[in-house]
């Protein structure tokens, strides 16, 4: 049988070699200072062998192959980058110093990129079914905390931020949790019923929405800009005002900008939803002597409530990274790491803020994308 | 027992255009009526104010004497069925949930309901262990135009609406739909009103005809009378001149005019119409057909039916 080339195979394969040629990290004397390259085969004493053997993975994708074994290519190349990152930090970083720094480098990156494609790729293929998808999810959160809590990234630049500043991290994450979900319960709380009533108000969708849009178009930096003031001087001049949390910095602000931006996506997908419920089953719900509260919660929302998630998924996936400027205005959360590290040009900092957010924003992306999908196929009886 | 339907001085106005203009009738507990009419007559907008989908601006629907604007609309609604075109059923609950909406908002126990879902399963010839727990998507199109009618009837109402019931319907399907509703409606005594903008439905299944123009009632009688004694051009124009001596002939039943006598030929049945008897004349070449039970019904004794002036004199 003559085997065949696999064309996304083919550019992973691209991405991948091109990574493995670059420099897997950055040894730097101390944080700030631009650091020295290192492939992966010099970082590591066995550094050689185990770059030939994640090139020949990715050649090997090349060829048309069962998903199944991309996807144990796939993920066995990922485990190997990682631990090739915390050996050759061990490896590097001279006993005794605490100055000296091991980032990860473009090379890094780009190869575990390609290998992070191959295994969506090769999931991609498998085409699982929903809690199959569901396991996989818990599975990779799993490894990555595994990971972390075992010791062998210790020696990385990030890690050694992180250790560094533990209990402020932590504190900093609730911060970020709360920013991203709290605006996003606001948000459902004012946009669900704004958008029930907008469905009910035909002339006012016209006027509500423009405002919203307008919002959504605001540059959340200007955002913040505006509300200083306005808040500043609700906080001193309304009596009980700065008691009850309203300030022109802080997590005041932060909230409500992120509140502001979630409105247009829930509203819009509230009235997308309920207008999308075929006219002839309203029209007998009512027809049957529904009252118009159990049209609302008997037929309409649970018929728009795929729309409705998906709205969810939107703006918690957008707030998680919203928040990050949060961190411009003292409202804490991940961002006061970013905005710290490109203070300092510590870019290990940067990441330490960054490198959470991104992974938030993916898995909250992935959940709700399987609870959408779940609840649009429904099974019987529910 | 059925309700009487009258239906008094009703009018509906949007922004001073009146879509139903004065329009009173009375339909006997038990009958059907149809109301008729092109799109736009107001014929919808009638049906829907009888259970205050639509509020009419002024006049009054009495269900047996009683004004039914002395109860909130959602409570008179539950007591009436509806049903309409395109069935309407809810996609995300199966048959046996979708029957049971009426009886569920009326409080009804579990069992009470499972029985009759199943009877009303039955008697619409899906089998219950079969269709219960479906989905709609899953049904054909006749299918879920009877678990649509099923649903409405399914609190026993005295009385039920029907907007284009069978409008989404190919046409074999659409003939065994209304045999059947007729059949279902005889059995359980339901009063029914009907909307069509097809007078062949309106003929076939009513016993009194509304012809509605403009939002006004143009005239209301048995469909012999609405074919033989059209009140106004438009009402002839509705019937179609080329139809109206077949529409006559559907009224009538094969053994109303049977004859004693003998044909040659395979029988036609008692209660086969005499346009299905003319029809079986015209295609076996017959100048008479046999009649199941006795008698045959003549070619002559047809044409005269299909004259008005025959119908006058009767």
């Amino acid at each position: 049988m003559h085997a065949r080339l696999d064309r996304p195979g083919l550019l992973f394969a691209a991405i991948g070699l091109a990574g493995l040629a670059l420099p897997l990290v950055q040894f730097k004397p101390n944080r700030i200072v631009l650091g020295e390259g290192m492939t992966l085969a010099a970082a590591l004493p066995l550094g050689m062998p185990l770059a030939l053997l994640l090139a020949a993975v990715l050649v090997a994708g090349c060829w048309r192959s069962s998903a199944a074994w991309r996807l144990i290519g796939a993920v066995g190349a990922l485990v190997g980058l990682v631990l090739a990152l915390g050996g050759s930090a061990g490896h590097l970083t001279p006993p005794d110093n605490t100055l000296a720094r091991v980032s990860p480098s473009t090379g890094f990156w780009l190869t575990g990129l390609a290998f992070a494609l191959m295994l969506a790729d090769a999931i991609g293929r498998m085409r699982p079914s929903l809690p199959v998808r569901w396991l996989l999810l818990a599975v990779a959160v799993g490894l990555v905390a595994v990971v972390l809590a075992s010791g062998i990234l210790d020696g990385v630049s990030v890690m050694r931020e992180y250790a560094a500043r533990r209990d402020i991290f932590l504190r900093e994450a609730r911060a970020h949790l709360f920013l991203a979900f709290g605006s996003l319960g606001l948000a459902l709380l004012v946009g669900l019923p704004l958008g029930v009533a907008l469905h009910q108000a035909r002339r006012l969708r016209g006027p509500v929405l423009s405002v919203l849009n307008i919002l959504q178009t605001i540059p959340s930096l200007a955002l913040f800009g505006i509300m200083i003031p306005i808040f500043g001087w609700i906080a001193a001049n309304v009596p009980g005002a700065a008691q009850a949390g309203v300030a022109g910095i802080g997590v005041f602000p932060a909230l409500v900008a992120l509140f502001l931006y979630s409105l247009l996506p829930v509203v819009s997908n509230t009235l997308t939803g309920l207008t999308g419920v075929n006219p002839a089953t309203r029209e007998a719900a009512t027809g049957l002597g529904l009252t118009s509260t159990q049209v609302l919660t008997w037929v309409l929302v649970p018929l728009a409530l795929p729309v409705l998630l998906a709205a969810v998924r939107i703006v918690l996936v957008q707030n998680i990274g919203l928040a990050v400027i949060a961190g411009l205005i003292g409202g804490g959360g991940f961002g006061t790491f970013v905005f710290q590290g490109l203070n300092q040009t510590a870019m290990d900092l940067v990441l330490l803020g960054a490198l959470p957010t991104i992974a938030l924003a993916l898995v909250a992306g992935i959940a709700l994308d399987l609870l959408v999908e779940a609840t649009s196929r429904r099974p019987k009886g529910t | 027992m059925s309700d009487m339907i009258e239906i008094r001085n009703l009018t509906k106005r949007y922004d001073g255009v009146a879509a139903v203009d004065d329009v009173s009738f009375t339909v006997e507990a038990g009958q059907i009526a149809a109301l008729v009419g092109t799109s736009g007559s107001g014929k919808t907008t009638l049906l829907r104010m009888i259970n205050r989908l639509v509020e009419p601006t002024s006049g009054q629907v009495l269900i047996d004497a009683e004004d039914t604007h002395n109860l909130p609309g959602y409570l008179l609604r539950r007591r009436i069925g509806y049903a309409i075109q395109g069935h309407g059923l809810f996609p995300h609950r199966t048959v046996a949930q979708n029957i049971a909406t009426v009886p569920r908002l009326l409080g009804w126990t579990a069992d009470q309901i499972r029985d009759r879902v199943d009877e009303l399963l039955t008697l619409f010839q899906l089998d219950p262990a079969a269709f219960r727990d479906r989905m709609p998507h899953e049904l054909s199109g006749g299918q879920q135009q009877r678990v649509g009618v099923a649903r409405a009837l399914a609190a026993k109402p005295d009385l039920l609406l029907m907007d284009e019931p069978f409008g989404a319907l190919d046409p074999v399907i659409r003939a065994k739909a209304q045999d059947d509703l007729r059949h279902i409606q005889r059995q359980l005594g339901t009063t029914l009103i009907l909307v069509t903008h097809d007078m062949e439905e309106a003929v076939t299944l009513g016993d009194r005809i509304a012809v509605m123009d403009k939002g006004r009632l143009v005239q209301y009688g048995p469909p012999s009378e609405i074919l033989t004694a059209p009140a106004t051009p438009f009402v002839r124009d509705l019937i179609g001149m080329r139809e109206r001596p077949f529409h006559l002939l559907s009224l009538t039943p094969a053994h109303a005019i049977a004859v004693d006598g003998d044909a040659p030929g395979a029988p036609i049945a008692r209660d086969a119409s005499l346009r299905e008897a003319l029809a079986e004349c015209l295609w076996s070449g017959r100048s008479a057909v046999p009649v199941e039970g006795g008698g045959i019904v003549t070619l002559a004794a047809l044409q005269a039916h299909a004259a008005p002036t025959a119908r006058a004199a009767e």
